[in-house]
């Protein structure tokens, strides 16, 4: 779009040669309109990314002061701390489940509720209902449900003659349960994305199909999935970059004397422990950076896969 | 009837499904109001387990409520909520016009920065953010909560969607009548993206009160939190107290859960809109 804009623009600009008076009219507007929006982003987020980046190579004392210059050496540290590896699996461990699931999950919910259906409203309105919670309020009766001695889940699952588990203290488990608290946190959301995309494939595509005699699931392969794959895409983008940036949950469901912590605690939670609890911001700036790159990373190669499987007819 | 027989089936099956999902969905928020009404033995108990309260007791709320200064808390989150929104409809409305309908020089650049910024993940804003602040000695005051949410280049990306996607010809008739620039964009265009605007305050609100982080960086200070730092501050000190922690839990869900559920049709169009029109 940017680039079509530049075209437009440039041939009139050259052939004029000066500006009209509706022309720098327009333009004053222009500046005027966009100037709070720009400055903004510099001030907030444009300087920032470079301040970040500078604070990387510095190491900071107690209480931020004594910045002390270090060149490369926290990226150095942190390529060899293993518990920065381990933080880096830990947060894939986590989106590789989280977003599959909430991906699935909400497509075949949102298939089952794009007709029709009795109770269509009380439906969507439950399914999207953590959505609304504050997280510090999900996290906590996640916590209490999946408490070992006295939660919910362990007493259903003792009355159906199955041994309690140790939810979020396991280190096995652990990034499993805070998994599903992200995908049932999620799912709502993610289900109102794909309806608003499942409305706009032509219903003459399914009648079509019905008077072929295609199969109710043949209909979903053929027909849903290949339509819906732009707002397919669009999740799975914005779901695998969120999931990237994992913190709430844990950071409210494992406690700093939990065992599974080393192997549940994200680069996020990481990021946060070194730049605001330990007040290391040169180590946790170098973190962030990590974690940019990744999701740089990862972003670019699926827009770039996207042509293999995304269909924008 | 063969067929009809089979349609019937397969309702109840989907019927089935969502039902239980919706079980799935809300037994959590069931679970938290039951142990909320209950003392901590009745909460701790296991043989028998206890589903109901026997008393539907109070206590767990009227001790939350001295604890936390809950009325501080809300107002303290209503500030957050409303700063942020009112900045970035205001912002964000301007700016998607200028991009989405004007033509001037720089343009391309500054679309460049608002794509830019929404690639970048938020953690890196973070600490440089937090030194302003510090900076401008306003640590622990509602200006700190509502800071980095002060422009959005999500929503200016949102609106300017929205501007794009009106039709050619609508300043044209405006201009013959004598309107400038301001004119147009208040009375004729602004009025047009009213459904986006709207979508652009419910995401920011949402999210808003959704923010962990920031509001644990900034506001440390009891009295100038927002909902979701102190509770997360409340774990830390009554970690075994699930009655008090589950009504606190409530407190701080209930009001967003009314203003969904009154206004439900207007947050699902607007998640849409904000999701779809990217």
């Amino acid at each position: 779009m940017g680039h079509s804009t530049l075209n437009q623009n440039q041939p009139k600009l050259a052939r004029k040669g000066k500006w009209s008076g509706k022309k720098l009219n327009e333009a004053l507007w222009g500046w005027m309109f966009i100037l709070p929006t720009v400055i903004g982003l510099i001030i907030l987020n444009i300087i920032p990314i470079f301040r970040t980046l500078y604070q990387s190579f510095f190491k900071t004392g107690a209480f931020g002061k004594g910045n002390i210059f270090v060149g490369l050496e926290n990226y150095r540290k942190m390529f060899n701390d293993e518990a920065v590896w381990q933080a880096l699996i830990n947060t894939f461990k986590y989106a590789i489940v989280e977003v599959p699931f909430s991906i699935a999950i909400a497509l075949v919910l949102a298939v089952l509720l794009n007709r029709e259906i009795k109770g269509r409203t009380i439906y969507r309105t439950i399914y999207f209902l953590p959505m609304v919670a504050a997280p510090a309020a999900i996290a906590m009766v996640w916590r209490w449900l999946y408490n070992s001695e006295f939660g919910l889940i362990n007493h259903i699952l003792n009355s159906l003659g199955l041994p309690s588990v140790n939810w979020i203290s396991d280190p096995k488990i652990a990034y499993i349960s805070i998994a599903i608290v992200g995908i049932w946190s999620v799912i709502g959301y993610n289900m109102i994305l794909f309806l608003a995309g499942l409305q706009e494939i032509p219903t003459d595509y399914y009648e079509a199909a019905e008077i072929d005699g295609a199969s109710a699931v043949k209909q979903f392969f053929s027909i849903t999935i290949p339509l819906i794959s732009p707002t397919m895409f669009f999740v799975t983008v914005t779901r695998v970059i969120a999931a990237l940036q994992v913190f709430d949950s844990i950071y409210m469901m494992i406690g700093i004397t939990n065992p599974a912590l080393y192997k549940t605690q994200s680069l996020v939670y990481l990021f946060y422990k070194y730049s605001f609890v330990e007040y290391n911001r040169g180590y946790g700036s170098a973190i962030v950076m990590l974690l940019l790159a990744i999701i740089m990373i990862i972003t670019a190669i699926q827009v770039i896969c996207q042509k293999k499987w995304v269909n924008y007819n | 009837m063969q067929g009809m027989k089979k349609e019937n089936i397969y309702t109840y099956l989907v019927h089935l499904v969502l039902i239980i999902g919706a079980i799935i969905m809300i037994v959590p928020f069931i679970w938290m109001a039951l142990t909320s009404f209950k003392t901590i033995s009745e909460a701790t108990q296991m043989n028998p387990f206890v589903i109901f309260p026997s008393k539907w007791r109070l206590d767990a709320f009227k001790s939350v409520i001295r604890k936390m200064n809950f009325l501080r808390l809300y107002w303290n989150t209503l500030v957050l909520i409303a700063g942020r929104v009112i900045c970035a409809v205001l912002t964000a409305t301007m700016a998607g016009y200028a991009l989405g309908r004007l033509k001037f020089p720089g343009k391309d650049l500054a679309f460049g920065i608002v794509l830019f910024q929404m690639m970048v993940p938020a953690q890196i804003f973070i600490i440089p953010q937090y030194l302003m602040v510090s900076k401008m000695g306003l640590l622990n005051t509602s200006f700190a909560l509502i800071f980095p949410g002060l422009v959005t280049a999500f929503g200016t990306f949102l609106l300017r969607q929205a501007y794009m996607g009106l039709p050619k010809d609508l300043e044209e008739a405006a201009i013959l009548d004598g309107c400038n620039i301001g004119q147009i964009f208040l009375h004729v265009m602004l009025p047009l993206t009213k459904s986006s605007m709207v979508a652009l305050g419910i995401f920011t609100a949402l999210f808003a009160f959704k923010d962990l982080m920031w509001p644990l960086v900034v506001n440390t200070e009891q009295t100038t939190m927002p909902l979701s730092a102190a509770l997360a501050k409340l774990q830390g000190q009554f970690v075994t107290n699930f009655p008090e922690l589950m009504a606190a839990s409530l407190l701080a869900c209930i009001p967003m859960i009314i203003i969904y559920i009154l206004f439900q049709r207007q947050f699902v169009e607007g998640i849409a809109t904000s999701g779809s029109k990217l």
